[in-house]
């Protein structure tokens, strides 16, 4: 079926030419830091995870969030997503690689790889980390590839790739609880040690992948003719507006949890990412910014998820309001949550945290590659669809 | 009626992906617990004994020629431990930098200028960063004045351990955490973990931050890309040797160290005669570091 | 063939190309490397045979010996002194230059091991 993805129109090829642009550039910027070592990032021995690890975080998320799609679809039958569920199990598949390329990024050694199954550590998240990324890769590329095939030939799927399909969605909610469990369980990080992790990147999850797959498909109908259907996608905008609604209220957990408690180990994070915190004379709050605008642009989200007009009436509202869901998501897990856990320090020190510009090049490289993969997917997706239809 | 074949159709499905569900569940949940009794071969409370490296089969005993006894509860093996006495280091400042720049320059520890890539084994600080759990509310004179000496305190239930995803660092049968630089594919997750920020990596080649003209030529640098940390001179240690920081200390005693583990030793009798507090206990890593404040 | 005469001639060049190495050097396989032996020592830990051939699985043997096991004792007998399983400490002290003895074979080889990233070669 590959064969979809190398017919198109001028814009397809500018559009991969774009992406590609960005990808060599990342290729080129990783050489240096390959021969330089990981200090050409902003990290530090304070601040040991920077923007690749928490795009690798946030990027687990979206790629759970198609399960939003695969479970009302294959579970309770509900025939309004037949035409979108294979956009979730293609984005799973880019959001993956994006994570496992983020992940090969940050690593001080990476030829050494392969010691994390030649000399796997069972008591170690890392490791159940990579089975379920791996495994949840595997799934989504059979799944989706074998009920592509089935709907070209336009036959039933085979029954047994039932077993694969159902198996997705445990193995879905397990890479971002796995993820999560990474953080939740270290005892020197109060931020993180809260049971509230988990549930709260599943929700974010749940919110921010159905959201990059509206705004996506609401371009798809655009440019390439594939229109999902009014009822999905406003089956998706409940999805969306719930998920986001109930992260936010874990975050607001969070807040009631600091600042009654009043315990400093809880609040000083908190206090450090939404207001700034004042230390040896000095106010640190260069995430505070951030912060805001993450809060700003969930209000607008919701906002233009709940008014019937722009939620029903416009896709270019409704895009808007999914796009400042998915930001606003990316802002609170992607810089807050996993930036935050390193400020202060276990010895109450603070050191801030910047991106250097070779870090951004390649973080965006990566993303372009995942745009660039999803892109060729979702062609061949389509070229099917159309083929069909014909 | 095809409707209702559909229905029929779909609850057997559904009841087909519940039980898949919950077989998954059920062992994901349970499994790590099962593998945590396999590996350690105890129950987790009881696992208080210095493990050797090498996996242990269910069942079996750590691999130290020392105890002979098969009991669970009494603690097998050398533990080595170390108690810092504030009270003589805060009245010698000057000992304090000779203990630090001894121990970087008997490992070869690069000094570099960007703090970003700053790395170091053993440093002093201030009691309230040494100690964030105890209060800094109308501390004495003395300690607001003096610094602390804070190193890895080698816990006897490391969380580094638990999350390095490779075995890379590790409890060796002696109790202290080591790191084997060559299995480290430098994730910092051990990093992340650790509660006393102890773990210091290479951002960039070390050489670049020593003078390769005067480095001790009996041990080796380390490479970029991995994470380093305070060893407790392991490979002294190991040869009948103290570590540098207590032979720098001399007679003065400002540090002891022995096997926590002998009730006989020096420094457990230390231990019985003086009061000692410990950083961040509530973190239950039973650090092997105690401080006479 | 449909476009044969595309195809022959390229495989042709590829066969060529991918055996350049071979038929380049005319089956000569450059001058046999000489590492410069000390000069005060007879015996290394094992044959010279088995050193050439295993030195690699008897460091990491050792690695994990004295690293992971900690076994630091001195029980590696060369002549009549006992020495420690080290590279630095025990190998390095008879063969004093990595230029002279380790390079010579590994260059040839093309063999660029990262053992020096970290463990120091001798000064020279």
């Amino acid at each position: 079926m590959f064969e979809k993805a190398l017919k198109g129109n001028k814009y397809y090829w500018m559009w991969l030419a774009f992406l590609g642009t960005f990808m060599a550039i990342a290729a080129f910027c990783y050489v240096r830091q390959f021969n330089y070592g990981l200090g050409l990032t902003g990290m530090s021995r304070d601040v040991s995870w920077g923007l690749y690890i928490s795009q690798f975080t946030f990027l687990v998320g979206v790629a759970a969030g198609g399960v939003m799609l695969v479970l009302p679809y294959y579970v309770h039958n509900y025939k309004a997503f037949g035409r979108i569920t294979i956009l979730g199990e293609f984005l799973a598949i880019s959001a993956l690689l994006m994570c496992l390329s983020f992940i090969v990024v940050d690593l001080g050694q990476p030829m050494r790889m392969l010691n994390v199954i030649l000399h796997a550590q069972p008591r170690s998240m890392l490791f159940y980390d990579m089975i379920v990324l791996n495994g949840y890769l595997f799934l989504n590329i059979l799944c989706g590839w074998v009920i592509l095939t089935a709907e070209r030939k336009e036959v039933k799927p085979p029954k047994w790739i039932y077993f694969f399909v159902y198996l997705s969605i445990p193995f879905a909610v397990s890479i971002h609880t796995v993820t999560a469990m990474l953080y939740c369980g270290l005892p020197g990080r109060h931020f993180w040690l809260s049971a509230i992790v988990a549930p709260r990147f599943l929700a974010s999850a749940f919110a921010a992948g159905p959201a990059l797959i509206v705004v996506v498909a609401l371009i798809l109908k655009r440019v390439a003719n594939f229109d999902v259907g009014k009822k999905a996608l406003d089956k998706l905008a409940t999805i969306i507006l719930y998920a986001a609604l109930t992260n936010m209220f874990f975050v607001g957990l969070e807040f009631f949890v600091a600042y009654y408690s009043n315990i400093p180990g809880h609040i000083h994070t908190i206090e450090y990412l939404f207001f700034g915190l004042e230390h040896d004379g000095h106010v640190y709050n260069n995430l505070v910014p951030f912060m805001r605008m993450f809060v700003l642009l969930f209000v607008v989200g919701v906002a233009l998820l709940s008014i019937p007009y722009t939620r029903r009436q416009s896709d270019f509202w409704l895009g808007a309001g999914c796009t400042a869901l998915f930001i606003s998501l990316w802002l609170d897990k992607g810089i807050g949550f996993v930036l935050g856990g390193f400020v202060p320090n276990p010895l109450n020190e603070i050191t801030e945290y910047y991106p250097t510009a070779n870090e951004i090049f390649i973080a965006l490289g990566i993303w372009a590659m995942g745009f660039f993969v999803l892109t060729i997917l979702y062609k061949i997706a389509i070229g099917v669809e159309h083929e069909i239809e014909a | 009626m095809s409707r209702e074949g559909g229905y029929i159709q779909m609850d057997k499905k559904r009841r087909d992906f519940l039980k898949i569900a919950g077989a998954t569940t059920l062992a994901g949940l349970g499994g790590p617990a099962v593998v945590e009794r396999l590996v350690t071969g105890t129950s987790p409370a009881q696992a208080r004994a210095g493990h050797g490296e090498h996996p242990v089969a269910h069942g079996a005993k750590t691999h130290t020629a020392a105890s002979g006894h098969e009991d669970n509860n009494a603690p097998t093996g050398r533990r080595l431990g170390m108690v810092v006495d504030l009270r003589k280091l805060r009245k010698q400042p000057e000992l304090m930098e000779k203990i630090v720049h001894a121990c970087h320059a008997e490992h070869n520890v690069p000094h570099f200028p960007n703090k970003k890539d700053e790395i170091k084994w053993i440093w002093r600080t201030k009691f309230e960063n040494a100690f964030p759990e105890h209060s800094d509310y109308y501390k004495d004179k003395l300690t607001i004045a003096g610094d602390v000496l804070v190193l890895c305190n080698h816990c006897d239930e490391p969380p580094c351990v638990k999350a390095c995803p490779t075995r890379a660092t590790f409890k060796n049968k002696d109790g202290i955490v080591a790191m084997d630089y060559h299995r480290c594919i430098g994730c910092r997750f051990c990093m992340a973990a650790c509660p006393y920020g102890s773990r210091s990596f290479n951002w960039r080649d070390p050489r670049a931050g020593l003078d390769m003209n005067h480095i001790n030529h009996r041990f080796p640098t380390r490479m970029r890309g991995v994470v380093e940390k305070c060893n407790f001179c392991a490979e002294r240690v190991g040869l009948g040797k103290q570590p540098k920081c207590v032979e720098v200390c001399g007679s003065t005693k400002a540090m002891i160290f022995g096997d926590l583990n002998d009730p006989d030793s020096e420094i457990r009798q230390v231990l019985k005669d003086n009061f000692t507090i410990q950083r961040k206990p509530s973190a239950g890593t039973h650090p092997s570091v105690f401080y006479i404040v | 063939m449909y476009d044969g005469g595309k195809i022959i001639p390229g495989l042709i060049i590829f066969v060529l190309f991918i055996t350049f190495p071979i038929w380049y050097n005319r089956g000569n396989a450059g001058t046999v490397p000489q590492p410069e032996l000390p000069k005060n020592y007879k015996q290394c830990v094992l044959p010279d045979a088995d050193m050439r051939a295993e030195h690699m699985q008897l460091l990491n043997r050792w690695r994990d010996q004295v690293l992971r096991t900690g076994d630091r004792s001195f029980d590696v007998k060369i002549g009549d002194t006992m020495y420690q399983k080290s590279l630095m400490n025990t190998c390095m002290q008879c063969h004093t230059s990595k230029k002279k003895f380790c390079d010579r074979c590994h260059t040839y080889a093309s063999v660029k091991p990262y053992c020096w990233d970290c463990h120091v070669a001798p000064v020279e």
